[in-house]
């Protein structure tokens, strides 16, 4: 793998490789909270925060713990246990100490929990050799990222509200489409740099 | 080998972590220490902050009715929060309307107790109390149809006005994974401090239902807690009663005749009973024993779905058939209805068309 700029991974994840764009993670919640920026910017900040923590979290476990003790093919539930137990963790803290995020939040943030796109950049980084401060770029990047194409999307289906939609394509119909639209520009990007 | 063992105990250990941080936090940043907490002005408590509204007024002994347990899908539980229970849920906006809203209605099981709290309650429900009975009688009344008369425990004793419901915790069995409280309107006597009859109803698949068809012996001991409810009969009015219902509406009317025959109140009363076959009557010797005893009651059972072969003399068709014939004005008159949504719906519109005002229509929906 040749060494890359943990920078240049960070801008490609947010563009060229973007979680929802170019590979389909965590498109649940994006496709349920996206009906107003507000909300989806606020799950955007919710994940990409929950991101950059767990895959620091799950780089050290798996750097300092699974590989030492040649238990790497464990990492699966092992991850998917550390982003349960945080997102719990940062449930409590948040609802203590920040009422105003968590009312705005509350609901959603067990929602981060079952959202493929953590685990997805924790697994990415394992399999792509990535080192520490390339692993953080990428996380934050995939946040980044993923807050980027929801806001987007919530900001074109407030506009689509007003749109006269054939009924059957209403709702969850239409999201797939524009984010299949939108996917489709992105791929204008990919000509820049490409990190896989 | 060595592989299966060292897998199991890294996994063991690393849940061990996360759970004992979890716990960890749970002590410390979940952990919002006593909170004190009003009711109506009046009553003061020192309760434990963390939990929701519901459980901890269950934690001191005053119960709101919950169908579902705490899970914001029945949106009984609602209370007034005049202060300290943070903003709205987007879980509790389907349960409110724009008038509760503005009243500072909440649903109990969603918000919860973190600072200092007033709330207000309807008195009654100080009332409710927590009771372990036995089962004392459980029999069939039609094939769905069982009737289960329960026994206070000792020195314990249950006040409620001849109308009202408990609610019934079906306890996990198997098939049925979480436990739930199910409301069931109360069919014996007021007068009768000590024990409480009900009659349930077999739904297909019913958590409750099948809990009391299936597994319920007797002798067993039950969970009720309760009275609850604000459909009740007017002891004072002194106007003539129309009794409507179906199926195991049957109960909290039988409630009422058997409170009018306690107490001896003589005022006029008419039972409209509807049903689709004779099967699924019972009781009608009670009722016609009543007839006799009662100062001037007549029990009017009308079934829907009637053949040749039932030889039935009686009413037929729907309940409106029978009341279109045998109410003629609706002078001094008051109505207590109960039974499904639909059935309802169609007897408030028969019974207003009759000249009945809607405020005199007293009913309880069962589902
Ligand atoms: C104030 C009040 C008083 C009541 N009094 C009585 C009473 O005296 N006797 C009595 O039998 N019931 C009474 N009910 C209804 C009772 O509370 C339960 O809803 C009912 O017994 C079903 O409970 P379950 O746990 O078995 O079914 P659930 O597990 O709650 O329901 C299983 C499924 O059946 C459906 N379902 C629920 N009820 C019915 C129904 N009646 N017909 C068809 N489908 C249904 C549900 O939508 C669900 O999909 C009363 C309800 C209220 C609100
Ligand atoms: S207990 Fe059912 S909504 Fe609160």
């Amino acid at each position: 793998m040749i060494e890359l700029n943990p920078f240049i991974i960070f801008f490609a994840a947010i563009f060229t490789n973007n979680m929802i764009f170019s590979n389909f993670l965590g498109m649940c919640s994006y496709i349920a909270v996206s009906r107003e920026i507000p909300t989806s910017l606020g799950l955007g900040q919710a994940v990409t925060f929950v991101l950059t923590c767990t895959t620091i979290i799950n780089y050290l476990i798996y750097h300092y713990a699974l590989l030492p003790l040649g238990l790497d093919y464990l990492r699966f539930i092992v991850f998917i246990i550390s982003i349960a137990a945080f997102v719990q963790l940062l449930e409590m803290f948040v609802e203590r100490y920040l009422p105003n995020l968590y009312y705005a939040l509350g609901i959603f943030l067990p929602l981060i929990t079952v959202n493929c796109a953590i685990l997805g950049v924790s697994l990415f980084m394992i399999i792509r050799n990535y080192n520490f401060l390339q692993s953080i770029g990428f996380s934050i990047g995939s946040g980044i990222g993923w807050t980027l194409a929801i806001v987007a999307l919530a900001g074109i289906r407030q506009k689509l509200k007003k749109a006269s939609i054939p009924k059957g394509l209403e709702g969850p119909g239409i999201t797939l489409i524009i984010t299949g639209l939108m996917a489709l520009a992105f791929i204008g990007f990919s000509g820049i740099v490409q990190i896989q | 080998m060595n592989e299966i063992i060292i897998t199991t105990i890294s996994i063991t250990g690393i849940s061990a972590i996360f759970a004992f941080l979890l716990t960890l936090a749970d002590r410390t940043i979940g952990n919002y220490g006593e909170i004190e907490l009003n009711i109506n002005d009046d009553k003061d408590y020192t309760v434990q902050g963390g939990s929701s509204l519901l459980s901890t007024l269950i934690d001191e002994k005053i119960f709101i009715p919950s169908a579902c347990g705490g899970k914001g899908t029945c949106g009984y539980c609602k209370v007034k929060v005049l202060e300290g229970g943070g903003p709205v849920l987007p879980t509790e906006i389907p349960f409110l309307t724009q008038e509760e809203l503005d009243d500072h209605v909440r649903l109990s099981c969603q918000c919860k107790v973190k600072e200092k709290i007033k709330i207000q309650i309807p008195e009654e429900l100080f009332n409710v109390k927590e009771y372990f009975a036995t089962v004392e009688v459980l029999e069939d009344m039609t094939s769905v149809i069982k009737r289960l008369r329960l026994k206070l425990p000792e020195g314990e004793e249950i006040k409620f006005k001849p109308g009202q419901f408990i609610q019934l915790k079906a306890p996990l069995y198997e098939g049925n994974d979480e436990e739930v409280y199910r409301a069931y309107s109360i069919a014996s006597a007021a007068e009768d401090k000590n024990h409480i009859e009900l009659f349930i109803g077999y739904v297909p698949g019913g958590k409750c239902t099948t809990y009391v068809h299936k597994h319920l012996k007797v002798g067993d001991t039950v969970q009720i807690n309760g009275p609850y409810g604000d459909f009740y009969f007017d002891d004072e009015s002194g106007r003539e009663v129309i009794l409507v219902a179906a199926g195991t509406g049957i109960a909290p009317i039988l409630s009422i005749l058997k409170h009018m025959r306690e107490k001896k109140i003589n005022r006029k009363a008419r039972f409209y009973f509807g049903a689709k076959t004779p099967e699924d009557l019972f009781l009608v010797e009670y009722f016609k024993e009543l007839e006799n005893e009662l100062y001037d009651f007549k029990f009017i059972p009308t079934l829907s779905r009637v053949t040749e072969e039932h030889n039935w003399t009686g009413e037929t068709g729907r309940v409106n058939n029978a009341i279109d014939k045998y109410l003629t004005d609706s002078e001094n008159k008051e109505s207590y209805l109960c039974g499904n949504e639909k059935m309802i719906a169609t007897m408030v519109e028969a019974l207003m068309e009759k000249g009945i005002p809607e405020e005199l229509i007293y009913f309880d929906k069962f589902d």
